[in-house]
């Protein structure tokens, strides 16, 4: 069963089409990976399944809903987070409170009750003080919940930002490049993560450019190339297609 | 961390109340009380202001024009139309609420400094209104306001003024801490911390940028209907551009997402020019030096830095720096002194 459905999604930027026509499904459970030279098309597609730009043709389904034109908040409010490769971390809030933004869509109280601050807002609040400290845990970072976000290291921040997006409990959860900038030993913990979030039923989608990591990881993988597909498939088809080689993968695998 | 989070909303809040409390036993006549009471005022508008320009990150350069309408729209109601004070400052405010979301849903999608263009303009357009429908207003001349009376008791004299001034200005602090230790203020400062974060995280940014665009807007409508009432005078200098910028540079220099900031930032720069008044011609060139000394040397606004500086003192009291920074984020993550 698909959970994400595109049909001839597109999008130009001037005179450039950086996603040109693509249709794909993405399924329930299970982690795909985009993959492509830099320039394919990648976070633009990403940007595209979370509204944050619109598409210039084509349409997005999720489920089976229309999101086409849909903004932001209402790509979330139906269950896609993600994260982004150029952080969007709010600097000016703690650790915690970053994650703890991640619930606002499962926050029930309203203003009124914000305003005066009544006990059931108070419970509320203790609820999502530690549910995000659990969510800090599990990325390891629940040392740094108290500290001014800014404070926190790359690799923290790229953490960090996972926790927020699963403090949604989502269905889709996108990742931008979670691996770029980290060492080793934390790349094998985010891999380690990805496998573990898949196994708890959400499904993944994961741009990334960190071969070991995607095809350890993935299900699928989907490769871009110029905004188009250029192949799909398990990670053994996609590997050994000579197309993929030779456009992408060829300076690696040598 | 519960204990640190505690702390703004009831320590701050007691400290703020004990010093209200404590005003009578210092304030040696009805001109310091006059003070006072002008500087709780400017605080609650510079309270709300704060939290739509400290903590949302948005930018208003016409909040002169919802104080003044909330001024202007009680003194008329009260004083042309014969309504009960208290009734014509709730219909005014209500207005000015409802005049903020109408023109808060457009000009909210700006930002920066079309933002700031957007509300100057608006600002502006309030005063020219104020100053040339006279027939209403008093034009320049400025129009006499009807004593606040609640419950068939007229409120006069500065000392009952300052009662209710002051017990305002604490539940305006208390309303504003409230608001942003809460799934709604977290909202509002992450469209500060980054707008396409907080979208992708299910805030709808237009519907929390025009809650806190009318929140500002009802803090500095109840001021202003209250000054009216309380000055028993209104003139459109209170509704001009000047005094918008005032307001943001009260907010600016008391500290930027602060409400103790604010209020301080606020008090401040209505008690120094009557301290300053001992410099006679050289008044406006040494509050202007104050001014730019403060910022220079406390780009964070007074309470930030002090704050800052005395967390440094006690930390450093407390515990060994921590190496923030030092070392891999792994080793970072390892449980700290």
């Amino acid at each position: 069963m698909s959970v994400l459905r595109t049909d001839g999604l597109a999008r130009d930027f001037g005179g450039v089409r950086a996603v040109d026509g693509l249709t794909f499904e993405i399924e329930a459970g299970a982690v795909h990976s985009i993959i492509g030279p830099n320039g394919a098309g990648k976070t633009t597609l990403l940007n595209l399944l979370t509204g944050i730009y619109a598409p210039s043709a084509g349409r997005i389904y999720f489920g089976e809903r229309d999101l086409t034109g849909c903004a932001p908040h209402e790509f979330a409010a139906h269950g896609i987070a993600r994260t982004f490769q150029n952080l969007q971390v709010f600097l000016n809030m703690s650790t915690l409170e970053n994650v703890m933004v991640g619930r606002h869509l499962r926050e029930r109280r309203g203003f009124l009750d914000a305003l005066l601050h009544t006990p059931r807002l108070a419970a509320g609040e203790r609820a999502c003080r530690a549910e995000a400290r659990e969510l800090l845990a599990l990325v390891g970072l629940e040392a740094w919940a108290d500290a001014p976000s800014d404070a926190l290291p790359y690799g923290a921040l790229k953490r960090l930002e996972i926790a927020r997006a699963l403090a949604a409990r989502p269905q889709l959860l996108l990742l931008d490049e979670p691996a770029a900038g980290l060492n080793p030993t934390e790349t094998m913990e985010i891999h380690a993560l990805i496998a573990k979030l898949a196994g708890g039923g959400i499904t993944v989608v994961l741009v990334e450019h960190n071969m070991r990591l995607v095809m350890g990881v993935s299900d699928r993988i989907l490769v871009l190339d110029y905004g188009r597909r250029l192949a799909e498939g398990a990670p053994e088809t996609v590997r050994n297609d000579p197309q993929v080689i030779e456009a992408y993968l060829g300076a690696e695998t040598l | 961390m519960r204990a640190r989070l505690a702390t703004p909303r009831t320590g701050g809040l007691a400290a703020l109340a004990a010093v209200v409390a404590v005003g009578p036993l210092v304030l040696p006549n009805n001109y310091f009380y006059d003070v006072a009471i002008l500087a709780a005022l400017n605080a609650i508008v510079c309270v709300g202001l704060n939290l739509l320009i400290g903590y949302s990150g948005q930018i208003s350069l016409g909040h002169a024009g919802f104080f003044g309408l909330g001024a202007y729209g009680s003194a008329i109601l009260a004083s042309k139309y014969g309504w009960p004070p208290l009734a014509a400052m709730a219909m005014a405010i209500t207005a000015v609420a409802a005049l903020a979301y109408l023109i808060g849903r457009p000009i909210l999608r700006l930002r920066g400094h079309y933002l700031a263009m957007a509300t100057l303009g608006f600002g502006i357009i309030i005063s020219l209104v104020v100053a040339n429908e006279d027939r209403l207003t008093g034009g320049p001349d400025g129009l006499a306001v009807v004593p606040l009376t609640v419950f068939g008791f007229a409120l006069q004299g500065e000392r009952a003024w300052y009662w209710v001034v002051g017990a305002l200005l604490v539940a305006a602090v208390w309303l504003a801490l409230n608001l942003i230790d809460s799934p709604t203020g977290r909202a509002l400062r992450a469209l500060h911390g980054s707008e396409v974060g907080a979208g992708v995280a299910g805030i709808d940014a237009a519907r929390h940028k025009v809650l806190v665009f009318v929140v500002s807007a009802v803090f500095a409508a109840v001021a202003g209907g209250l000054n009216a009432h309380y000055a028993g005078f209104i003139t459109p200098s209170k509704v001009s551009f000047l005094h918008s910028i005032e307001l943001v540079t009260m907010v600016v220099f008391g500290g930027m997402a602060s409400t103790f900031g604010a209020v301080a930032g606020a008090t401040v720069l209505t008690v120094l020019p009557q301290l300053l008044t001992v410099f006679k011609d050289y008044e406006m060139v040494v509050l202007g030096a104050v001014m730019m000394g403060t910022m220079i040397f406390m780009p964070k606004g007074l309470v930030p830095t002090l704050a800052a500086f005395l967390g440094r003192q006690a930390g450093a009291a407390r515990t060994p720096a921590v190496e923030r920074r030092a070392g891999a984020p792994g080793a970072g993550a390892e449980p700290r002194a």
